[in-house]
C-alpha cells in the first residue's frame, strides 16, 4: 500500500522542526548559565550560614547583653554598645544631611535646570562621584571634617561628626540618583495640569511632583542608608577609634565630640585579632549589622512594591 | 463710545511670590552646587598633600624593594602590582559568571525564576565588604584556597581576590543585563523568525547588539574592585608593610588596603609626617584610576544608549 504523501510530508516537517535530537552546545550552554547562578546562590547562602554559624551562639549566650555591653579587651565582657551608638547617630546624620541635599539636589536637575550646561556639569559631576572608592571619601573627611573640628578646637577632630558626614557625603551620589530617576518618572501631565490653573513652579515641585515622586525618593533614602551604616573604609581614616575607650559618664554633647566607633569599625577591629573567641564576636556583630543591613533593603522593597504607580 | 479700560490684571503676579520663587530657585541652585564644592575639595586636599609629600620625599623613595612607609620606603610598584593581581582574580571569577547570570536573567529565566534570582543578587549586593572580607579569612581561605593550594597562608591575595570577585558579580550582572534588554526585540524576533536557536540568538544577536554595555559593566566592575579597601585589608593581611612580589598565593598589599593599614596603625601616623602625606599620594592615585575607567565607562554605556 502506498504511504499517504500528505502524512509524509508533514512528518517530515515535524521532524525538521524539531531538530535531530540533541543540539548539545545549547546543553554545554545552559549548564554553563545554571553554573553561575548556583554559583551565586551557594556563595551567598555559604556566606550566611558561616556568619550565622559562628554568631549565633554568642548572641544566644550573651543576649541584650552583647548588645549594651562597651568595648573591651575581655571577649567575654565585650559588646557593641559604644558601636550601635555610633552607628544610629551617623545614621541619623546621613539623613538630617544627605537627605535634604540630595532631594534639593534632583530637584533642581530634573526641574528647574534641565538641559543647561551647569546641569550637565553637575550631572557629570555626581555619575563620577558616585564611582570614587569610599577611601578617598574617607580622605575627604580627614582632611576636611575632620580637620575643620580640630581647626575649631574641639579635640583632635575625631568626632562621630566627623565620621557621620563623611558618610554622608558618601552616599549623597546616591541619593541624587535615584531621587533624581523618581521625579523624572513623574509624568509631564501632572506639571502641565499644575501650569495650567496658574501654579508657580516652586508650587508644582511641592505640591504635585515631589509628592508624586515620594515613594521613589524614599526607597532610595533607605537604600543608601543601608550603604551608609555597612561602610567601614571612610570611618577608618574619619578618626573611628579601634581600641576600647570609655564613654560613660559623658553627657550628649561629650559622646558627640569625643572618640567614637561604628558597627562596621568594631567588626573589622574583632575580624583582626587572632583570638578566636573575638573571631566569634566578630561574626556576632556581623549579624547584628546583617540584620540592619537587611531589614532596610526589606522596607526599601516593601516601599517599592507597596507604593510603586505605573503612570 | 470710548472703549472701556482693560482691567488692570497683573499677568506678572503678586511680587512676593515671584520673590519667594527667586528664593526657592536659588536655595536649590545651592544645594546643587554643594555636590560640585565636594568634589572640588576631594581634588583640592588630595593634590595639595601629595605636593608637600613630594617635596618632603626623595623620588628615588617611590622605587625601592617595598611598601613600608613609617621607614621611609615609598614603593608604589608594590602596590599597584597587589591591586593588579586582586583586580585580575576578581575578574576572572565575576566577569564570566555576572556576564552570564545577566544572559540568564535576560534572556533565559521564566518571569517566576527570575523573581527568585533577581533578589539574591539584590541581597548579595547589599551585604557590606566587612562581612565578605571576614568570610574570605575564615571560608573561603580555610576551604578553597588552602585545599587547592597546599601550604597557602593565612593572609594571601588569591584569597582576597576571589572575595572581591564574589563582591562585584551583582555589580557585573546588573550592568550587563540592562545592556541586554536594552537590545530591541525586533532583533530577537528575526533571528528566531529564521529558525535560530536560543543560544544563537543570545551569543551571536543579542550580546553583539549589547556589547558596548557589557564592556562597560567590565571596566567599571575593574574600576569597583580596585577601589575596595576591607575585603583586601582583612583578606591579604597587609599589617604595616610588604615587600614587592607577584605572587597571588603570598600576603600582600593593594593601593586601597595600604592606605587603610597606614591609618590603622597602632602608633596612628600623625599630620606633616611623609607617612602620613603618603595616604593622600596613594589617594590620588586611586582617585585618578578609578575616574580614568569610570568615564570610559560611561563612554560605553552612552554608545550603547545612542544606537537604540
Amino acid at each position: 500500500m502506498q504511504p499517504n504523501p500528505s502524512t509524509v510530508t508533514s512528518g517530515a516537517v515535524r521532524r525538521g522542526l524539531q531538530g535531530s535530537g540533541t543540539h548539545w552546545p545549547s546543553v554545554v550552554f545552559q549548564v554553563l548559565l545554571a553554573a553561575s547562578l548556583l554559583f551565586t546562590l551557594v556563595a551567598l547562602l555559604v556566606l550566611l550560614a558561616d556568619v550565622l554559624g559562628r554568631g549565633m551562639p554568642v548572641l544566644s549566650e550573651r543576649g541584650i547583653d552583647f548588645l549594651t555591653a562597651p568595648l573591651s579587651s575581655d571577649p567575654a565582657k565585650a559588646g557593641v554598645g559604644q558601636a550601635l551608638w555610633g552607628t544610629f547617630v551617623i545614621g541619623v546624620i546621613v539623613v538630617g544631611v544627605a537627605f535634604p541635599l540630595g532631594v534639593a539636589t534632583a530637584v533642581y536637575l530634573e526641574e528647574y535646570a534641565t538641559g543647561s550646561r551647569l546641569t550637565r556639569l553637575v550631572d557629570v559631576n555626581i555619575r563620577n562621584l558616585a564611582g570614587v572608592p569610599s577611601i578617598v571619601y574617607g580622605l575627604l573627611g580627614l582632611a576636611v571634617f575632620v580637620g575643620l573640628f580640630k581647626w575649631l578646637g574641639l579635640g583632635n577632630g575625631r568626632n562621630v561628626i566627623a565620621g557621620g558626614l563623611t558618610v554622608a557625603v558618601l552616599v549623597l551620589p546616591i541619593v541624587i540618583i535615584t531621587a533624581a530617576e523618581a521625579i523624572r518618572a513623574v509624568p509631564i501631565s501632572i506639571r502641565e495640569a499644575g501650569y495650567g490653573v496658574g501654579a508657580s513652579r516652586w508650587q508644582v515641585t511641592a505640591k504635585l511632583v515631589l509628592p508624586a515622586a515620594f515613594p521613589g525618593i524614599l526607597t532610595g533614602i533607605v537604600l543608601s542608608l543601608s550603604r551608609a551604616l555597612g561602610e567601614t573604609a571612610p570611618l577608618i581614616l574619619a578618626g573611628a577609634v579601634l581600641g576600647s575607650f570609655s564613654s560613660g559618664n559623658a553627657d550628649l554633647l561629650g559622646q558627640l565630640l569625643g572618640p567614637y566607633t561604628a558597627l562596621p569599625m568594631v567588626v573589622y577591629r574583632w575580624t583582626t585579632l587572632p583570638q578566636d573567641e573575638f573571631r566569634q564576636l566578630a561574626a556576632a556583630g556581623m549579624v547584628v549589622l546583617l540584620a540592619i543591613t537587611f531589614a532596610a533593603n526589606g522596607l526599601a522593597i516593601y516601599l517599592r512594591n507597596r507604593y510603586s504607580r505605573v503612570w | 463710545m470710548t472703549a472701556t479700560p482693560a482691567p488692570a490684571i497683573r499677568l506678572s503676579g503678586d511680587p512676593r511670590r515671584r520673590r519667594r520663587e527667586r528664593l526657592t530657585a536659588r536655595l536649590l541652585l545651592m544645594a546643587a552646587l554643594v555636590s560640585v564644592v565636594i568634589s572640588g575639595f576631594i581634588v583640592l586636599a588630595l593634590v595639595f598633600e601629595t605636593i608637600e609629600f613630594l617635596g618632603k620625599i626623595d623620588l628615588a623613595d617611590l622605587f625601592t624593594i617595598g611598601w613600608f612607609p613609617r621607614r621611609g620606603m615609598f614603593d608604589v610598584l608594590t602596590l599597584l602590582i597587589g591591586s593588579a593581581i586582586v583586580t585580575l582574580i576578581a575578574m576572572a571569577i565575576a566577569g564570566p559568571i555576572g556576564l552570564l547570570a545577566a544572559i540568564y536573567l535576560a534572556e533565559y529565566a521564566s518571569p517566576r525564576v527570575r523573581s527568585i534570582v533577581k533578589p539574591v543578587l539584590e541581597v548579595l549586593a547589599s551585604i557590606p565588604s566587612v562581612v565578605i572580607g571576614f568570610f574570605a579569612l575564615t571560608f573561603i581561605n580555610p576551604q578553597l584556597v588552602q585545599r587547592l593550594f597546599v601550604g597557602a597562608p593565612v593572609f594571601n591575595l588569591m584569597t582576597a581576590g576571589i572575595g572581591v570577585g564574589i563582591l562585584i558579580i551583582p555589580l557585573i550582572a546588573s550592568i550587563s543585563e540592562d545592556a541586554l534588554r536594552a537590545v530591541p526585540r525586533n532583533l530577537r524576533e528575526a533571528a528566531y523568525g529564521l529558525g535560530a536557536r536560543r543560544i544563537t540568538v543570545s551569543l551571536r544577536v543579542v550580546l553583539p547588539a549589547a556589547i558596548s554595555g557589557v564592556v562597560a559593566a567590565f571596566i567599571i566592575g575593574i574600576s569597583r574592585a580596585i577601589g575596595e579597601t576591607m575585603v583586601v585589608a582583612i583578606a591579604a593581611g597587609g599589617t604595616g608593610g610588604s615587600l614587592r612580589t607577584f605572587d597571588p598565593l603570598g600576603p600582600g598589599q593593594t593601593v586601597t588596603a595600604a592606605i587603610a593599614s597606614l591609618a590603622t596603625g597602632s602608633d596612628q601616623v600623625q599630620g606633616g609626617q611623609a607617612a602620613y602625606l603618603s595616604l593622600f599620594f596613594l589617594g590620588l592615585l586611586l582617585f585618578g584610576i578609578t575616574l580614568g575607567l569610570n568615564v570610559l565607562g560611561d563612554v560605553f554605556v552612552r554608545r550603547t544608549r545612542q544606537r537604540y
